[in-house]
């Protein structure tokens, strides 16, 4: 076999010799395993992505009955972003009809729960005209981004600020604050669609802001879950483990901090979480091998654990997908098939 | 899913790993996992014993074509007077025996 051409993690070109693959997937897989105490993958599995990796199709694809449902965040960013002239609705109906969307997803072009508060009733009208006319699911989905609580967007003392100047007692009573008021505005907003007629709520890159936002999706989902048994909410991560900010958080008993998926996972089921969505970042520089190897691992471990489905994240820059906004359709199928077929996953 | 193009990521992962959203049974089967809490392979079986069709049969676009036309469950190629929207969600929820949210 000659050179291998496959990917950076930043979508650049790459040419291996199948010994410097070989190692490659070995590395990464081993790197996931050590991080989080999960097992690595077996040599049978190292073989497959070898064969997926070194196949030369531009394209490749799962095993006719091995699909999985598709779920999405922020769906019509994606062509407000690429300035295509459409409002919120055409996109929805874009997705549906033209993109094969197994889900729809709804949402503010800011994204997050706080400022959606006070335009909600903006936010219903529309989302009630969108379900007159599509069929399939729709979310309505933003992110808890308690960074929006603290000084000079919001009304708490900035935790980064603190934590420098040696206040951390402070840092952590300004993310338990936040905390508060973020789960007040996910349980308003949340409530307000889903009595709208929204089929589900994705909280989404929850974590983001550590360990209080972490905390912060769980409480919500928990009220929510109490208040509407029936609710489908899928809570997706930030990252593939929670970021220590505060350090002390507990839920259920369970230190936050530190977290990887396969224990984020128990603790989403135990908050009422319909969907869990684990993400693992993509290292920009390391190969895509490297990264799909590693991602592969992480995600494999979480869904031997789960009992609710698994939608793992695979969108720009996570589970391997390389971090540039036209991600390289190579690399994003061959991820898109390794961490289907090697996870046994649920959806993506 | 998340960031990227749309031909970048949406397009690919629904070619390479998507069920076709309700070009097949995509959307059927999703709303088993929502509804219900189904893993995968289970709401597959689900929704392929009450559409009277195999696991296979959920991802091909001509044959669940044919099957949401007959049972009125949306086509993305909807004729005249066949159900769309609203009314296609409620012979969803009659079929698959779920309750969706903005139909009951």
């Amino acid at each position: 076999m000659g050179k291998i051409l496959t990917k950076l993690g930043d979508g650049s070109p790459a040419e291996f010799t199948e010994r410097e693959l070989k190692q490659d997937l070995e590395e990464g897989t081993r790197d996931a395993a050590d991080r989080a105490n999960v097992p690595p993958l077996s040599e049978e599995e190292l073989k497959y992505l070898f064969d997926v990796f070194s196949s030369p199709y531009r394209f490749v694809s799962v095993d006719p009955g091995n699909e999985v449902v598709l779920s999405y965040d922020g769906t019509p960013l994606k062509m407000w972003r690429t300035q295509i002239s459409v409002n919120r609705i055409q996109c929805l109906e874009i997705y549906e009809k033209l993109l094969g969307a197994d889900t729809l997803e709804m949402g503010h072009v800011d994204y997050s729960f706080k400022p959606i508060k006070p335009i909600v009733g903006f936010e219903q009208p529309l989302l009630e005209k969108a379900l007159l006319t599509t069929t399939a699911p729709i979310f309505y989905g933003a992110m808890p981004n308690l960074g929006l609580y603290s000084q000079p967007d919001g009304p708490f003392p900035n935790p980064s600020e603190l934590l420098p100047m040696g206040k951390i007692t402070e840092a952590r009573e300004s993310y338990e604050r936040a905390v508060e008021d973020a789960v007040k505005d996910m349980v308003y907003v949340c409530s307000a669609m889903y009595e709208s007629g929204a089929d589900g709520i994705i909280l989404d890159t929850v974590g983001a802001a550590g360990d209080a936002d972490f905390l912060a999706g769980l409480k919500a989902t928990e009220i929510l879950k109490r208040k509407y048994p029936k609710m489908c909410i899928e809570l997706g991560m930030a990252g593939e483990f929670v970021l220590g900010m505060h350090g002390e958080l507990t839920y259920d008993g369970v230190r936050l901090a530190g977290l990887y998926p396969q224990d984020q996972v128990k603790l989403a089921e135990k908050a009422g979480v319909t969907i869990f969505g684990p993400v693992c970042n993509t290292n920009s520089s390391e190969s895509s091998p490297w990264n799909v190897a590693r991602a592969v691992t992480f995600m494999k471990a979480c869904g031997e654990t789960a009992s609710i489905p698994v939608h793992v994240n695979m969108g720009m820059g996570v589970g391997g997908v390389p971090v540039h906004d036209h991600p390289p359709i190579d690399i994003v199928s061959r991820a898109s098939k390794a961490m289907v077929e090697i996870c046994r996953l649920d959806g993506l | 899913m998340g960031v990227g193009d749309p031909i970048g990521m949406a397009i690919t992962h629904s070619i390479a790993s998507g069920m076709g959203g309700m070009r097949a049974a995509g959307d059927l089967v999703a709303r088993m996992q929502m509804t219900r809490g189904m893993k995968i392979d289970e709401a597959k079986k689900y929704v392929g014993d009450r559409l009277g069709v195999s696991v296979v049969d959920l991802t091909d676009p001509v044959l669940m074509s044919e099957v949401r036309g007959d049972l009125g469950l949306g086509t993305l190629h909807p004729l005249p007077l066949n159900p769309k929207g609203i009314e296609a969600k409620r012979n969803i929820a009659k079929i698959l025996g779920i309750d969706i949210n903005c139909v009951t």
